[in-house]
C-alpha cells in the first residue's frame, strides 16, 4: 500500500513542480511576501505629520510646542497663520494633526484658569487618529506634570504605572509576524490542494485514477501528503525567518509549535481537498479557494481582534482553523504558553481536518462528472 | 472572371463590421457566463457576502475589555477609583482577590489587563506624591494594548476631574486638550474600514472574473479556433473585457448601496467621482486578471498567481487597514504598484471627507496610468500566434 502511495506522491510532486511557473509560484512568493508584509503590516505610528497654529506669543506656548518637536512620534510639516489654512492641510492629507494654541493660552496658564489647546485630527483612518490622539495627550500630560512641579502644585492623587507584558515595547511587528506564519502557510496549502482534483477532473485523469486499484483513502493520502510536506517546509522556513530576520522571540517549545503546525496543516489540507473535490471546473475551484481563504484570514484575529466582532460572528469563527492557529502561534512565540494550555486550540483543528478529509474522500467516489 | 470578383466582395464587404464581430464575441462571453454561474456568483453574491461578513467582523473598536481589578485594601477611595472603570463602556472589570489569581487570568487570556491598587492607597492618595496604581496589559496585540492604555488613561482622567470637583485641594491640570476629530467624530473604525473593504473586494472580483478566461480558452483549444476567424486581437480582448466590466460595475453598485444603506457610512463626495474612480480601478483590476491569464496560459498557474498577487497585497499593502505612512520607505515604494492603494485613498476620502481634488486627482491619475499600463501590456503580450 505504501509503495502505491509513494508513487502517487511522486506523481503529485511532478504535476506541481514540473511546470517552472508553478514551481516558482509555490516557492518564491511566500518568502517575498513574508519580507514585504512583515515590514508593511504595522500599527506603530512614527513621524505623525502635524501643523502648528500658534496665536500666543508667550514662552509657555513655545515650551509646549517643543514637547511635540522633541517627540519621536511627531514631525512638524507646516505652520498655519490663519484659520482658512487649516482645512486644505487636513483635507489633502498633508498633515494628520493640527495643534492650535489660542491667544489666551499664556494668560490663562498664568492666572490658573484651564489653558486650552485645540487639537484637530483627520479621522479618516480612525485607528491612526486614535493613536495620534494618545501621543498628543501624552505630550500634554508631560507638560502638565512639569508645569505643576514648577508652580509648586501637588502631584495628582494617583499615577498610573503601566507595564505591558510579553511585548514590552508594544511592537506590533511581534504581533503580526507570527500571524503571518498562519497566513502564508494557508495560502501555500490552498495553492497546492484547492485546484488539484478539479484539474484532474477537467483533464479526465481523475477517472483514470479511479479505475486503478487505488482505494479512495490512498488517493486521498496521495493528494494530501505533498501539500503537507510543502506546507511544513514553508512554515518552518517562515518561522525561521521570523526568529532570525525579524527577531521575534520564540519562548515556547518547538514540540508545541510543531503540534500546532501539523494540526493546522491537516485542517487546511482537508478544507482545500474538500473544495477541490466539490469543484467541477478549476474556475469553481479557484472561487472556492477564495471564498474560504479570504474570510478565513479576515476573521482569524490576524489584523483585528475576534473579541471586537459581534457575538454571532464570534461563534462563526469557531469553524475557522486559522483562528486557533493564530492563538497557538502568538502564545508559543511571545508568551511561551505551555502545551497543556493550548489543548483547547488543538482539538478543534483536528476535528475540522478529520471531517473535511473524510468528506473529500467520500466525494472522490460519489462525484463522477 | 467571376471568382476574383467573388473574392473581392468577401474581402471588402465581410458579413458585418468590427462592431458586429465585437457584439458576437460579447454575446458568446455572456452565454459562457450564464452557463457557468460561478462568474455571476463572483460578481453579485461575493461582494454582498464579503461586505456583510467583514463590515461587521472587522473592527478595531475595543469595547467591554475584560480587566482584572485587584484591590488590596478596599475602602471608599478605592471604590471611587474602581467606579471610573465600571462606568466606562470600554471596560468590563472583574474583581479578583489577589495578584496571583489576576496574573493567571491574564496568562489564560481571560482578561486583557490588570488594575492593581496596593495597600494604603487611601493614605498615599492624600500624600504629596500621590498613590501609584499598577497597570499591567497583555502586550501581545500591541495595537489593542495601546488603545486599552488610552482608555485606561481616559478613565484615570475622569476620576481626577471628579476628585478635583469634590475637593479643592486636588488641582486641575494646567493645560486641557480639546479634541476635534474631523470626518469621523466618533472614531468608528467601521466608517474607515468599509470604504477600503470595497477596494479589496473589487480587487478580488476583478481578478477572479478574468484570471481564468484566456487561460481557459488556451487550455480548451478554443482560442485557436478564434484565431483563425477574422476577428482582430483587440476585438478578442475587448470581447473579454466588456462583459466582465459590466458584471464588475454591478458588483460595485451593490457594494456602495450596502455600505451606505446597511452600514450607514456617510457618502460626502459625489457619485460621479465615485463611479469614475471605480471604472478606472475596475479596468486596472480586470486588466491585471487578463494579463495573468494571458501570461499563464493554463488555468492552474493562473489560479495560483491570482491568489498570490491579489488578495494579500490588497489587504496588507493598500492602506486599507495598515497605514502606508507608517511603513518603511522601500515598502512604501512597493505599495505604488498596487492599484488598490489609489482606490482605497479615493474611497476613504470620497466617503468620509468629500470631493477633495488634492486627493482625488493624483490618485485618479495613478489609476488611469495603471489601467493603461495593464491594458497596453495585454495588447502587447497577445499576438495572433500559437505557442
Amino acid at each position: 500500500m505504501w509503495q502505491r502511495i509513494l508513487a502517487l506522491i511522486a506523481k503529485e510532486f511532478l504535476a506541481l513542480l514540473k511546470d517552472p511557473r508553478s514551481r516558482f509560484v509555490i516557492v518564491v512568493p511566500p518568502l517575498v511576501q513574508l519580507l514585504v508584509f512583515g515590514y508593511a503590516a504595522t500599527y506603530d505610528l512614527n513621524d505623525i505629520p502635524y501643523a502648528v497654529y500658534n496665536e500666543d506669543p508667550g514662552a509657555d506656548a513655545r515650551e509646549l510646542l517643543a514637547g511635540f518637536r522633541l517627540s519621536r512620534h511627531f514631525r512638524e510639516s507646516a505652520r498655519v497663520l490663519h484659520d482658512a489654512e487649516i482645512a486644505p492641510l487636513i483635507d489633502n492629507r498633508t498633515v494628520l494633526v493640527v495643534v492650535h494654541i489660542g491667544p489666551r493660552f499664556s494668560r490663562d496658564l498664568a492666572t490658573g484658569a484651564p489653558a486650552r489647546v485645540q487639537v484637530l485630527v483627520d479621522g479618516r483612518d480612525s485607528n491612526t487618529a486614535l493613536l495620534a490622539l494618545g501621543y498628543v495627550r501624552s505630550v500634554v500630560n508631560r507638560f502638565n506634570v512639569e508645569t505643576a512641579a514648577r508652580l509648586g502644585q501637588p502631584r495628582p492623587p494617583a499615577q498610573l504605572e503601566t507595564r505591558p507584558w510579553f511585548n514590552p515595547n508594544l511592537e506590533s511587528r511581534w504581533f503580526i509576524v507570527p500571524g503571518m506564519v498562519a497566513l502564508l502557510t494557508l495560502v501555500v496549502t490552498m495553492l497546492v490542494t484547492a485546484l488539484s482534483v478539479a484539474r484532474e477532473r477537467e483533464q479526465g485523469t481523475f477517472d483514470q485514477l479511479l479505475v486503478t486499484p487505488f482505494r479512495p483513502v490512498e488517493i486521498l493520502l496521495g493528494k494530501a501528503l505533498p501539500g503537507f510536506i510543502i506546507g511544513a517546509t514553508e512554515s518552518s522556513a517562515i518561522c525561521l525567518a521570523a526568529v532570525l530576520w525579524f527577531k521575534v522571540p520564540l519562548l515556547g517549545s518547538l514540540l508545541t509549535l510543531y503540534t500546532g503546525i501539523t494540526l493546522f496543516l491537516v485542517s487546511a489540507i482537508g478544507v482545500g481537498l474538500m473544495i477541490s473535490s466539490l469543484a467541477v471546473t478549476q474556475q469553481q475551484g479557484l472561487l472556492g479557494a477564495f471564498l474560504f481563504l479570504v474570510p478565513a484570514i479576515i476573521l482569524s484575529g490576524f489584523a483585528t481582534p475576534i473579541a471586537n466582532m459581534p457575538p454571532i460572528l464570534q461563534k462563526l469563527t469557531l469553524i475557522n482553523p486559522v483562528r486557533y492557529f493564530m492563538v497557538i502561534l502568538r502564545g508559543v512565540f511571545l508568551e511561551g504558553t505551555p502545551f497543556h494550555l493550548l489543548i483547547d486550540q488543538f482539538w478543534p483543528m483536528a476535528v475540522i481536518g478529520a471531517v473535511n478529509l473524510a468528506g473529500a474522500a467520500w466525494l472522490f467516489r460519489r462525484r463522477l462528472y | 472572371m467571376n471568382p476574383p470578383a467573388f473574392e473581392n466582395t468577401s474581402q471588402h464587404a465581410p458579413r458585418g463590421g468590427a462592431g458586429q464581430r465585437l457584439r458576437g464575441l460579447i454575446r458568446k462571453e455572456f452565454l459562457q457566463i450564464v452557463r457557468d454561474p460561478s462568474s455571476i456568483a463572483i460578481a453579485f453574491v461575493m461582494p454582498v457576502v464579503l461586505l456583510l461578513l467583514f463590515g461587521y467582523g472587522l473592527s478595531l473598536d475595543a469595547e467591554h475589555v475584560p480587566l482584572a481589578v485587584v484591590v488590596e485594601e478596599p475602602d471608599a477611595d478605592t471604590a471611587s477609583f474602581v467606579a471610573a472603570f465600571q462606568h466606562s463602556r470600554y471596560f468590563a472589570p472583574v474583581a479578583m482577590a489577589n495578584m496571583a489569581e489576576a496574573e493567571q487570568a491574564l496568562q489564560a487570556r481571560r482578561v486583557n489587563g490588570i488594575v492593581h491598587l496596593r495597600e494604603n492607597f487611601a493614605r498615599q492618595r492624600r500624600s504629596a506624591g500621590g498613590a501609584p496604581v499598577q497597570i499591567i496589559l497583555n502586550g501581545v496585540d500591541a495595537n489593542t494594548a495601546r488603545l486599552v492604555q488610552g482608555y485606561v488613561t481616559g478613565a484615570w482622567e475622569t476620576w481626577l476631574a471628579h476628585e478635583a470637583q469634590g475637593d479643592a485641594a486636588t488641582p486641575h491640570p494646567p493645560v486641557v486638550v480639546e479634541e476635534r476629530v474631523w470626518f469621523n467624530s466618533e472614531l468608528r473604525s467601521r466608517d474607515f474600514l468599509v470604504p477600503g473593504l470595497i477596494a479589496v473586494i473589487m480587487t478580488l472580483i476583478g481578478a477572479l472574473l478574468t484570471a481564468m478566461v484566456m487561460a481557459r480558452e488556451w487550455e480548451r483549444g478554443t482560442l485557436e479556433a478564434l484565431l483563425v476567424t477574422p476577428v482582430a486581437i483587440q476585438e478578442i480582448l475587448l470581447g473579454k473585457l466588456i462583459p466582465y466590466f459590466i458584471l464588475g460595475t454591478g458588483g460595485m453598485i451593490l457594494s456602495v448601496v450596502a455600505a451606505v444603506g446597511l452600514f450607514e457610512i456617510p457618502l460626502r463626495g459625489s457619485l460621479l467621482v465615485l463611479f469614475t474612480a471605480s471604472s478606472l480601478f475596475l479596468l486596472a483590476a480586470l486588466g491585471m486578471g487578463l494579463l495573468i491569464s494571458i501570461l499563464a496560459k493554463n488555468q492552474f498557474v493562473a489560479g495560483q498567481v491570482a491568489i498570490i498577487v491579489t488578495f494579500l497585497p490588497a489587504f496588507i499593502l493598500s492602506g486599507f487597514i495598515f497605514d502606508i505612512a507608517s511603513m518603511p520607505g522601500p515598502i512604501q515604494f512597493i505599495t505604488h504598484f498596487i492599484p488598490a492603494r489609489y482606490f482605497v485613498a479615493i474611497l476613504q476620502t470620497v466617503f468620509l471627507a468629500g470631493d477633495v481634488p488634492g486627493v482625488i486627482v493624483p490618485n485618479g491619475a495613478a489609476l488611469l496610468v495603471m489601467a493603461a499600463f495593464f491594458l497596453g501590456l495585454n495588447r502587447l503580450k497577445s499576438r495572433k500566434r500559437l505557442g
